[in-house]
């Protein structure tokens, strides 16, 4: 069962790939991704590009799925690559347990869901309507997130999420 | 020449993927019905078939884009277009090389 808009989010707090451990706080951008799926890889851009542009929002990227079948999804190689990529401009979390997923129902990576300053869920679904397209800029999350930092509610509050399914443990 | 797409249902590309092959399949004036589809259920199915990742297009045994260090498993195949984009399916220069090539 996956968290609808208007839903509160639940409050977590999961470790992060600098050594410190962050959640929500404030309007706050939580996206599922990961380091193996094509879809999370194409967007990924776009949403780092998103939080470059957003500072007053904090943006979380959490990576949930099942190291132990899809090693590339591991703490490590979250760490390395960061760290290859000179750093992020938002925190990369393991959700090693897969609960937050689970509370939030993720369904893909990516998964985006804009939270206001009541964690209340005001966007859930896809950065934006094509993987395949830069230029579409992540502009359903954008959309939203301008919505809810003008304290406003997004004129389009969910979409489809599209992306690899979370990969849980058996 | 055979054609085949495999995949696997816990991704969502091969859809995609077929479309995109039966367009070059008609662009180069084949049948698009000669694609063999074939899907891999398991892990085991996916290991014996070295299978990485879907959707892998083969023609005539051979896969239309590099490996790449693409891992054997049941996961999405990451491609990489020929602008460096990652991408769900290959880049459709690739397999209309493939398929010129098996010609």
């Amino acid at each position: 069962m996956s968290l609808r808009v208007g839903d509160e989010a639940p409050p977590f707090e999961l470790p992060a790939t600098d050594g410190s451990r962050r959640g929500p706080d404030g309007v706050t951008v939580v996206v599922f991704t990961c380091n193996h799926c094509p879809y999370a890889l194409a967007w990924h851009d776009r949403i780092l590009d998103a939080a470059r542009d957003h500072e007053s929002a904090r943006f979380l990227a959490i990576c949930p799925n099942d190291a132990e079948r899809y090693p590339a999804d591991s703490f490590d190689a979250m760490r390395e690559r960061v760290e290859r990529d000179g750093g992020w401009p938002l925190p990369y979390l393991h959700d090693e347990s897969q609960e937050v997923a689970r509370a939030f129902g993720a369904r893909t990576t990516p998964d985006v869901f804009v939270l206001d300053a009541d964690r209340r869920v005001r966007y859930r679904g896809a950065p934006d309507g094509d993987h395949s397209d830069p230029a579409q800029g992540a502009v359903w999350l954008r959309e939203a997130l301008d919505a809810v930092l003008a304290g406003e509610r997004p004129a389009r509050p969910e979409t489809e999420p599209v992306g690899c399914s979370i990969k849980w443990r058996r | 020449m055979r054609v085949e797409l495999v995949w696997w249902e816990g991704c969502p590309s091969h859809p995609e993927a077929l479309r995109q092959l039966h367009e070059v399949l008609a662009d180069e004036g084949l049948d698009p019905e000669i694609v063999e589809l074939r899907e891999v259920v398991s892990d085991e199915q996916a290991e014996r078939e070295r299978f990485l990742g879907s959707p892998t297009i083969l023609v005539d045994g051979r896969d239309v884009a590099p490996a790449d260090g693409q891992p054997v498993g049941l996961a999405c195949r990451v491609y990489r277009l020929r602008d460096g984009r990652p991408s769900p399916t290959p880049d459709r220069d690739d397999v209309r090389d493939a398929i010129r090539s098996a010609l």
